[in-house]
């Protein structure tokens, strides 16, 4: 990252806001458009969700960070059920701002959710995208999780 | 950062700058007995490096009060003294400084930076105690500040603003001020106090949190400031809690030679100018709530004030970072002197019911407060506790508004420590009316929770006893869909159309099937072409919210697919409301699904704000008049209203200006 110069800028300061080191290996077009559209996103990507969580949970909760345009459950691919995830599109920017510096690492359905941007919902992102159809995570985990499953589907 | 292709400007001078600001800064991040030795020593290097660097140092210097005032204000003292070892070793350097302040004075008052304004007051006034200010030419500008409350046809808080100024410099400065200048001190207080006497208040029983004036007054905050500085001159003016370094360096300050301030004429009052609201000050602690701890300074102790500006500063700073902001505010100096805790859980209750509306989005305050407690895990959670016991027992004479934030905060908070809560603590509250405000504030609570829970979660948390205010299961009623309503007109419609849909029907294809509804006010006709039929609307509103009664997700869907079924039949205002009415009927067990069908029907159109209002004030809706989700309703319908204000405003600002720009061709 680069230095802005001086501590004054300790003021801009808004890590919470900033984009991740995470690119979406699936995205279609450069590393240059990705991050261009993560940047002026309206559309955040939550992630270890309970399996179930509710839409109804999730727009309650995110609903505290500005109005909610849609919520898009992540569903198992096979199943077509809930697997952990969701994208949540607000329709101003500053909204989902709001709800990455102060929802992405609070808990709902009492287990930590983390958010992140999202270049934008298109038509499949609903889906896993691990052999089972779940999520990747949920492939290799080796852990006991209940809300999500149990083992990891390797360990099952 | 974003675009690779330009490149940063490097150049020698950045460089010393970046090294002249990091060491600035860094000298006043520790106050501890090396504090003198640094200041000493980054005093020699700033003289040092003054022939090559003097306008970038007196840059980054004039830029220091913004560091004191936002991000160190309790060392605002630091850097006064800072500026008063480069004066005694360098008088035109303390000169030109002065000078460049009094220019920022002017600037931010020119362009309505009040709160900026007020710091560089308080810097300027704390430099009178390090010798580089002389103390009569501060107090003729205080002379001018006060002399502003006779000027004629200006707004109060124009006046309001000037007082505040002076009055909140006292602290820092009322000793020195007094004793070469205790005569116009005098005079200058005795006005204050006629000003304060014959201003308007009427803000403030619109402003305070609660309308009891016990455990706590409401005060006004210039009079409370005025109380806090009478009580300061009543003790001498012997102020304990701001650090003063520069008496460290007395000997060596007062051989230095002091400017005076050039005649200050505050800026006159224009049509641009926007001063501060006034504010009412909360206070809901006092020294017998932490028995066992440091004593809380009174509420007209100066003290008390500083350690509030102090940490309303740090929040104000570190909003966007909420570790930072945590961490800040708990490394507040004085941590065994004063019960830290209470006063952060006092300042950010402050905030969060600030009336009309928290500095920061409401959410802030819930995610810093749990940050506090995960720093503070053995003592900030109790005293949240004893905060949250304390608002409770005071609903009876709280504001509204600030009951229903309350509830958000509460509900909220508990959601991320597994609903924990003493709740047989509230049992009083079961044996009053349900409409008295703390049952209500309880059911209201309760159903928060369940929004982020499920149904049985909060009958699982909650005592048997509770039951009576626990929220309803939150499922659909049909009323077509029992055998036993076979009798009910529409039935046999709402049957045929249930078939239809799941089988994937058109718009026309409902059309086709509710032409055979028969319409209960044949009779009526209201001129205008439009038939409104209320049966038709019934069976079609419940059997389709009936089908996607699932999820959200399945609602709207059901609204876009039939939504052109939705526009013909709510065509008229009386359909509109009745499509409301129906939406309510089917869904009186789960208002947050009324809420976003609400929301929903007004983005497309198929009712308008006007028509949930009128739903929203109609007699049918009169026993939930109280209940918290018909304002959530009615605000989010306003606010939607006042953007859709806004976005054709502005649409029509630039067609205008299109237009104009095409007539000068």
């Amino acid at each position: 990252a680069m230095s802005s110069g001086g501590t004054l800028s300790i003021l801009r300061s808004d890590s919470y806001a900033e984009l991740s080191q995470y690119r979406d290996q699936h995205f279609r077009g450069t590393r240059y458009d990705q991050e261009r559209l993560l940047r002026k996103s309206c559309t955040l990507y939550v992630g270890n969700l309970s399996f179930y969580t509710t839409e109804e949970q999730i727009h309650e909760l995110f609903g505290k960070s500005g109005d909610i345009k849609k919520v898009i459950m992540g569903l198992d691919k096979v199943k077509k059920t809930a697997c952990g995830f969701c994208f949540v599109e607000y329709y101003a920017r500053g909204d989902a701002e709001n709800a990455m510096r102060y929802i992405n690492g609070t808990r709902l359905d009492d287990r930590i959710i983390r958010t992140d941007w999202d270049a934008g919902f298109k038509e499949g992102r609903q889906y896993g995208r691990g052999r089972s159809g779940g999520q990747v995570r949920d492939e290799y985990r080796q852990d006991y999780d209940a809300g999500r499953g149990g083992y990891g589907k390797t360990v099952q | 950062a974003g675009q690779p292709h330009k490149r940063r400007r490097t150049s020698e001078p950045s460089e010393i700058e970046e090294r002249l600001e990091s060491l600035i800064c860094r000298v006043g991040e520790k106050s501890n007995s090396s504090l003198e030795s640094n200041l000493e020593g980054l005093a020699g290097v700033l003289e040092a490096d003054l022939p090559n660097y003097k306008s970038k140092i007196l840059r980054i210097l004039c830029t220091v009060y913004v560091w004191s005032a936002r991000l160190l204000p309790e060392k605002l003292t630091v850097y006064t003294t800072l500026v008063g070892l480069l004066n005694a070793r360098n008088y035109n350097f303390g000169g030109e400084f002065v000078e460049a302040m009094i220019r920022q004075l002017k600037e931010c008052l020119k362009v309505n930076m009040y709160n900026e304004a007020v710091h560089l007051v308080r810097f300027l006034s704390d430099l009178v105690n390090c010798h580089v200010i002389a103390a009569p030419s501060m107090v003729a500008m205080f002379e001018n500040f006060v002399s502003v409350t006779q000027e004629e046809d200006v707004p109060q808080v124009r006046c309001d603003w000037y007082m505040f100024a002076f009055l909140s410099s006292l602290p820092w400065v009322g000793k020195e001020l007094y004793e070469k200048k205790d005569a116009e001190m005098d005079r200058l207080l005795s006005q204050t106090e006629s000003y304060l006497k014959r201003r308007q208040k009427i803000h403030v029983p619109m402003l305070q949190v609660w309308t009891a004036d016990k455990p706590h007054p409401q005060e006004e905050y210039l009079d409370c400031l005025w109380s806090q500085i009478q009580k300061l001159k009543k003790d001498r003016w012997q102020e304990r809690h701001i650090l003063r370094p520069y008496l460290a360096f007395d000997s060596v300050l007062c051989e230095a030679l002091q400017h005076n301030l050039p005649p200050f004429t505050p800026p006159p009052h224009t049509e641009d100018s926007v001063y501060p609201m006034p504010r009412v000050i909360f206070r809901m602690f006092d020294y017998t709530d932490d028995p066992e701890g440091p004593v809380m300074p009174g509420s007209h102790s100066v003290e008390r004030f500083v350690i509030e500006e102090n940490l309303h500063c740090i929040i104000k700073s570190h909003w966007k970072e909420r570790k930072t902001c945590a961490a800040q505010l708990l490394s507040y100096p004085g941590n065994n002197k004063i019960p830290l805790n209470y006063h952060i859980v006092e300042v950010i209750f402050a905030e969060l019911f600030q009336l009309p509306s928290p500095p920061h989005i409401e959410v802030m305050y819930t995610t810093l407060l749990i940050e506090l407690c995960k720093l503070q895990p053995g003592s900030l959670p109790q005293v949240l506790a004893q905060a949250t016991e304390m608002l409770y027992m005071r609903l009876d004479t709280m504001n509204t508004t600030c009951v229903d934030r309350f509830i958000n905060w509460f509900s909220h908070h508990l959601s991320n420590f597994q609903f924990r809560w003493s709740w047989e603590d509230w049992s009083d509250c079961l044996t009053q009316d349900l409409e008295k405000p703390k049952p209500k504030f309880v059911r209201e609570v309760l159903e928060k929770c369940m929004r982020l829970s499920y149904h049985q979660r909060i009958i699982d948390i909650v005592p048997a006893s509770f039951s009576v205010l626990s929220p309803a299961n939150p499922v659909c009623i049909y009323k077509y869909g029992d055998e036993s309503n076979r009798s009910l007109p529409g039935y046999t419609v709402a049957l045929c159309l249930t078939i239809a849909i799941k089988n994937k029907a058109s718009n026309d294809e409902i059309f086709s099937i509710l032409k055979d509804v028969p319409n209960p006010n044949q009779d009526d006709d209201d001129g205008e072409g439009f038939t409104f039929n209320p049966l038709k609307i019934e069976v079609f509103v419940q059997t389709l919210l009936h089908l996607a009664a699932k999820s959200f997700s399945h609602s709207f869907s059901a609204l876009a697919k039939f939504h052109e079924v939705f526009k013909t039949l709510a065509e008229s205002d009386e359909g509109k409301l009745h499509v409301l009415r129906v939406v309510y009927e089917v869904w009186k067990n789960h208002p947050q699904m009324i809420a976003v069908l609400v929301d929903k029907m007004i983005r497309t159109q198929i009712v308008d704000c006007a028509a949930v209002a009128n739903w929203i004030f109609s007699s049918e809706l009169a026993h939930d008049f109280t209940r918290f989700y018909i304002w959530e309703i009615l605000h989010s319908t306003i606010r939607k209203m006042n953007k859709h204000v806004l976005k054709i405003h502005k649409e029509l600002e630039e067609t205008k200006a299109r237009l104009a720009r095409q007539h000068k061709r």
